[in-house]
């Protein structure tokens, strides 16, 4: 039962082979299991799951159901969940109770979706390994030795293992792809603005957007589905039209013009990854796709542009954990500066302080044209390229990282080192496009991604495109043998 | 350093070694004094300890963002929103949310009466 995607279990659960009390206990224990080697999980709500899934059963045998009821999934805790501890992976939220619940945790809920639990990520979401969450890393289930990618690792890590069909995360820099790709699953990045912010614990909040970590495209649909729409509680949220996302997955690409970004396959990129990559371009080929290259000159300097307006805006974001209102307070503080100093040195990690001083650096009197200003011109460039390239072409493809999963502190040491991680995919950020990546084979027995990007609001072609190649190959279906039984 | 800038030459924009137009800011690495008037800025403790550590890793990313430095942006506007076209939504001024300061309090490290407390501000 537990390796079925989420399509499957919802046919099983229409067709009364299960029942999603059933499907949710094995889920739990699962979960429960997988803790001491994983850590994919930091709060477990197993009595309100098991409570919802008894409801849930109940309107599927009084026929009152809707497609997700009695589904069950984790959501990435940086959502605000109502009455559920909430601590975006840090020491600063470790006893916040969310006093309301994220819209995209009050729109899944009331599709009839059932929330296991929450789970692990890099601090504030601020990482590329989940070695900075303040509960421990997580492991990557291909090779524990390895990390599982982040922010959103716990997500990744949790889908893979097969613990739970899908689950939320977010993506400012690429948190939901990398993962996605290094655990070897399928993890959607929507447009900028596609989904709600409200209740999503703000980092960058030019960037931040929040997708789903799941088995295939076609769950990937089904959960965008419940989870996009205009929400006149984010002030970013567009009102744009939310199609059915699963009605065009069946469409072929005969005449698809694919765009092969030039920069991504650079030096930096391993060449296992780069030959899995190849070999799925061609696989395309034989879908009937057509490949160009494309170029995108300034697409290289994403990585710096994104380490002066992502700290910039978490300096800024940040700033409201003050130890006064709710979150971690020092003992015994003398006078306000030193209640404010304390608190916050005591409460973030290493990696928040680190991209907090970068941001108020860059922010500081006399350094904002250099840098802010600068950075956002170049940000206008990224954006221009890929303009141009989609008037020629449909979706843009290339590797969605350039090394498959990292050793566990391999990479601790020097953070230039973690950051160039997310080369590929902070473009797509940039530029507030969609983007997707999928499973597409193995370099050295770890999992390689085949990034997707799209042109605003083409969620749908996304998954059009990455479903069809998922119907012509098995790669999305592996599981990871020590998760197999 | 893997992301070379050569394919980056004879671009549409044109040359982006456009060195002429372009800022001059000169980097260097951060000393401690700085480090420290940072971590005032942003209301952050650091011990003896960590100062150097960010010393050495914050003048990292200062030397990394420094490669913007040669981007030729002479003439772009800078993007003020992610979306083509968009702009920052306002709403009408009315009250739609309800008083629910004593279920919010509820995270609070110290309240009375319905006020948050805090050590003495004025003498």
């Amino acid at each position: 039962m537990f390796t079925k995607t989420l399509a499957e279990l919802a046919r099983g659960l229409r067709g009364k082979e299960f029942s999603s009390v059933e499907l949710t206990r094995a889920l739990l224990q699962r979960i429960d299991a997988s803790q001491s080697v994983l850590n994919s999980v930091i709060s477990v709500t197993a009595d309100s799951a098991m409570a919802a899934a008894a409801a849930a059963d109940g309107q599927i045998a009084a026929g009152t159901a809707k497609p997700l009821t009695g589904l069950p999934l984790l959501h990435k805790d940086i959502f605000c969940t109502e009455g559920v501890r909430t601590t975006c992976g840090s020491r600063m939220l470790e006893n916040f109770i969310s006093p309301y619940d994220a819209t995209v945790v009050a729109k899944l809920r009331q599709a009839g979706m059932i929330m296991l639990g929450k789970t692990n990520m890099d601090e504030f979401a601020m990482g590329s390994s989940n070695e900075t969450s303040f509960f421990g890393p997580v492991t990557n289930p291909w090779n524990a030795a390895m990390v599982p990618g982040g922010s959103s690792g716990g997500s990744a890590a949790a889908v893979a293992a097969r613990l739970c069909p899908v689950a939320t995360a977010t993506d400012t820099g690429g948190s939901i792809r990398q993962p996605a790709a290094l655990c070897g699953v399928t993890g959607l990045k929507p447009t900028y603005g596609r989904v709600s912010r409200y209740g999503m614990i703000a980092f960058a909040s030019s960037l931040d957007q929040a997708g789903v970590i799941s088995l295939t495209a076609e769950d990937a649909a089904l959960i965008l589905n419940a989870m996009a729409g205009f929400d006149p509680r984010d002030s970013t949220s567009v009102d744009e039209r939310v199609p059915d996302y699963t009605a065009t997955l069946g469409d072929s690409l005969a005449g698809l013009r694919i765009g092969v970004i030039r920069e991504f396959f650079d030096a930096g990129l391993d060449a296992g990854v780069g030959a899995a990559v190849r070999a799925a371009l061609a696989a395309y080929e034989k879908l009937g796709a057509t490949l160009v290259d494309v170029d995108l000159p300034a697409l290289p300097l994403s990585v710096p542009t994104y380490y002066v307006v992502a700290p910039a805006e978490a300096s800024s974001n940040l700033a409201r954990f003050d130890g006064v209102r709710f979150g971690h307070r020092c003992k015994d503080p003398v006078n306000l500066e030193d209640l404010y100093k304390r608190s916050r040195g005591e409460g973030f990690g290493a990696e928040v302080k680190r991209r907090i001083m970068t941001g108020t650096y860059v922010l500081s009197a006399g350094y904002y044209d250099a840098y802010y200003l600068k950075a956002q011109q170049v940000r206008q460039l990224i954006a221009q390229d890929f303009a141009r390239a989609f008037a020629d072409v449909d979706v843009l493809m290339g590797p969605t990282t350039p090394t498959p999963a990292f050793g566990l502190g391999a990479k601790t040491a020097d953070p230039i080192t973690m950051y160039l991680n997310d080369i590929y995919t902070i473009g797509a950020n940039m530029a507030g496009l969609p983007a997707v990546s999928i499973p597409c084979g193995f370099a050295a027995d770890l999992p390689v991604g085949l990034q997707i990007i799209g042109a605003h609001f083409a969620e749908a072609k996304l998954l059009n495109v990455a479903h069809q190649y998922q119907l012509a190959t098995d790669w999305h279906s592996r599981v990871p043998p020590a998760w197999a039984a | 350093m893997f992301c070379q800038f050569n394919n980056l030459q004879d671009t549409p924009q044109g040359n982006v070694y456009d060195f002429a137009h372009t800022l001059r800011i000169f980097f260097m690495s951060l000393d401690r004094a700085q480090i420290q008037s940072i971590a005032h800025l942003a209301r952050l403790n650091l011990s003896e300890a960590e100062v150097p550590v960010y010393q050495d890793s914050l003048s990292r990313i200062v030397d990394l963002v420094s490669q913007l430095e040669n981007a030729a942006t002479q003439g772009v506007v800078p993007m003020a929103h992610p979306l083509p076209g968009q702009a920052q939504r306002l709403r009408a001024d009315e009250v739609v949310e309800t008083d629910r300061h004593e279920l919010f309090q509820r995270n609070a490290p110290q309240v009375e009466a319905g006020l948050y407390l805090v050590p003495k501000v004025i003498e």
